[in-house]
C-alpha cells in the first residue's frame, strides 16, 4: 500500500442485492492526478465513487482518505467537504442556475458565493442562463451546471461518473478544458468513470479496469491501452469484450 | 346593529359585533388547530415520508385518517372530556380549547399524509447528490423538504379548509355558545335553523372569503419565490 496515496482501500466489499457490485483487496488512488476508471456498464465504477465520495460506507473493509478511516456519516462531514461527485444523472434543486450553482458554498456558510459562482459560470459559459429557472433546463445545460456547482466549490477531491455522457462534442471538450484549467491553477485530484475509451486516453494520466465489480488491472492510462498486462484489459479495449 | 332588507320589508338584524366575534373565533380556532396540526403532522410526515417502510405503514393510516367522521371524533372528544371523563379535569368541553382540540385531530391526518406524500414524491437520490455537495445530515433533510415545499403548503392549505368547515365536531365539544364557542359553521346551522338566511347567507360568505383568502396565499407561496 502506497503511504502516499490519497485513498488507499483495504478488503473492501459493498453487496446490492444477492450480488457484490464490488470487491476490492487493495487498491491506491494516489494525490493529484487524473485517475480514470473503465469498464463496462455495471462493472461497479458508480460505487466504488460512492464510496470514494463518503456517502455511503462499504458492507466490508476500510477506505483511507488522506490517511485517514472515511465513513459516510457526519464524523466524516470535514472530508467529505474536501470532494464531491457529479453524478452521471444530476439533480439540481428548484431554483435558478445560479441558486444551484451557490447552493454547495452556502451549506458551507461561504460569504463570496455570489462572486465564486458568477466566475465558475463565466468559465463554462453558463451566465446567459445563470438566472434561469433549473426546470427548463435541456439534458446537457444540467450536465453542465452539475460540474459548475461541483468545481465552484473547489474540492480537493473531484469524482465524476461519466460527467460528459449527455453532451455534444463541444460540450464535452468544454468540460475536459476546465478540469485542465483548474487542474493547472492548484493540485486537484480527479477520478473519473467512463466507458468512453478515447475520453480515457485523453483525460486520464492512471487508470483502473473494473469489471464485475473487480478491479482486474491498474496502471498507467498509455500501458493499459497499448501494453495491457490482464488479457481481459486487452479484450475489454480492443472492443472484443461481450458483457 | 345593520338591518337586512327582504324586499321592500326589513327583516331581523344582522349584529356586526355578533358577526365579527364569530369570524374573529373561527380564525383563532381553525388558526391555531393548523398551526398545531402542522407542527406534528409535517415533522411526522417527513420522518415517515423519507422512509420507504415507514411510509408503507404510515401512508395508509394517515389516509384513512382524512376520512375520520367529524362527529365520531366529537363525539368522542365529548366522552373523554366530559365531567367523568377520564380527561374531564382539564375542563375544556365547551371551551374553544375543546374546539381547537377537535379540529387538530381531524386535520392531522390531512397535513401527515399530503406531507408524506411530497416528500415521498422527491427522487431519493436528491438528499445523496446534496450529501455528496458537502451537506450534513440536517441540510439533506432540509434540501429534501425544501423539494417537497408545494406539497406541504397544500397539506396545510387542506388542514385550514378541514378545519374552518368542519362543523360536526365543534358543535358537539364547543356547545355552540353565543360569544364563547360560536363559530362560522355552526352559527350557520342555528341562524339557518331560525329561518334567518341573510344572516346564514353573510356567514357562509365569510366562510368562503377566509377559505379563499387562505389560498390565495398559500397558492402565492407555492408559484413565487423562485431562489436566485
Amino acid at each position: 500500500m502506497n503511504p502516499s496515496a490519497l485513498y488507499a482501500l483495504s478488503a473492501v466489499e459493498k453487496v446490492h442485492g444477492p450480488a457484490f457490485a464490488l470487491r476490492v483487496d487493495e487498491f491506491c488512488i494516489p494525490r493529484g492526478e487524473v485517475f480514470g476508471l473503465l469498464g463496462p456498464t455495471g462493472a461497479g465504477k458508480s460505487t466504488l465513487l460512492r464510496l470514494l465520495a463518503g456517502l455511503e460506507p462499504p458492507d466490508r473493509g476500510v477506505i483511507r482518505f488522506d490517511g485517514r478511516t472515511l465513513v459516510a456519516d457526519e464524523r466524516s462531514l470535514a472530508a467529505r467537504r474536501r470532494m464531491t461527485l457529479v453524478y452521471q444523472r444530476p439533480l439540481l434543486l428548484a431554483g435558478t442556475v445560479r441558486f444551484n450553482v451557490e447552493y454547495g458554498l452556502r451549506l458551507r456558510r461561504v460569504r463570496d458565493a455570489a462572486r465564486r459562482a458568477e466566475a465558475i459560470l463565466d468559465r463554462l459559459g453558463l451566465l446567459r442562463i445563470a438566472r434561469q429557472s433549473a426546470r427548463t433546463l435541456s439534458g446537457g445545460q444540467i450536465q453542465l451546471v452539475a460540474l459548475a456547482r461541483a468545481l465552484v466549490i473547489e474540492p480537493d477531491v473531484l469524482l465524476l461518473d461519466e460527467p460528459t455522457v449527455n453532451l455534444d462534442p463541444a460540450y464535452v471538450a468544454l468540460v475536459e478544458q476546465a478540469v485542465r484549467d483548474i487542474r493547472q491553477e492548484r493540485t486537484l485530484t480527479v477520478v473519473w468513470a467512463t466507458h468512453n475509451l478515447h475520453q480515457a486516453r485523453r483525460v486520464t494520466g492512471r487508470a483502473a479496469l473494473l469489471l464485475d465489480g473487480a478491479v482486474v488491472e491498474t496502471a498507467p492510462t498509455r500501458s493499459l491501452f497499448e501494453q495491457p498486462a490482464d488479457p481481459r484489459t486487452a479484450d475489454f479495449i480492443e472492443g472484443r469484450m461481450i458483457y | 346593529m345593520v338591518s337586512s332588507h327582504c324586499g321592500s320589508k326589513v327583516c331581523v338584524p344582522i349584529d356586526i359585533s355578533d358577526f365579527q366575534s364569530i369570524v374573529w373565533l373561527s380564525v383563532r380556532v381553525s388558526g391555531a388547530a393548523v398551526v398545531i396540526s402542522s407542527l406534528i403532522g409535517i415533522p411526522l410526515g417527513v420522518w415517515c415520508g423519507v422512509s420507504r417502510r415507514l411510509r408503507r405503514v404510515v401512508l395508509p393510516l394517515a389516509s384513512t385518517g382524512m376520512a375520520l367522521p367529524p362527529v365520531v371524533v366529537g363525539l368522542l372528544l365529548y366522552i373523554l372530556l366530559s365531567r367523568s371523563g377520564p380527561l374531564g379535569w382539564l375542563g375544556w368541553l365547551f371551551t374553544p380549547g375543546a374546539m381547537i382540540l377537535a379540529q387538530s385531530l381531524l386535520a392531522l391526518p390531512f397535513v401527515t399524509a399530503i406531507t408524506m406524500h411530497s416528500v415521498g414524491s422527491v427522487p431519493e437520490e436528491l438528499g445523496m447528490q446534496v450529501k455528496s455537495l458537502g451537506g450534513s445530515g440536517w441540510q439533506c433533510r432540509w434540501a429534501v423538504l425544501r423539494e417537497a415545499r408545494p406539497g406541504v403548503l397544500l397539506a396545510v392549505a387542506a388542514a385550514f379548509g378541514r378545519s374552518i368547515s368542519e362543523v360536526g365536531a365543534v358543535l358537539i365539544v364547543g356547545g355552540n355558545i353565543q360569544g364563547h364557542t360560536r363559530v362560522l359553521t355552526t352559527a350557520i346551522v342555528l341562524e339557518t335553523s331560525k329561518g334567518r338566511f341573510e344572516f346564514a347567507l353573510a356567514l357562509g360568505g365569510a366562510l368562503l372569503v377566509l377559505a379563499l383568502l387562505v389560498n390565495l396565499i398559500v397558492l402565492r407561496w407555492q408559484a413565487g419565490r423562485v431562489p436566485g
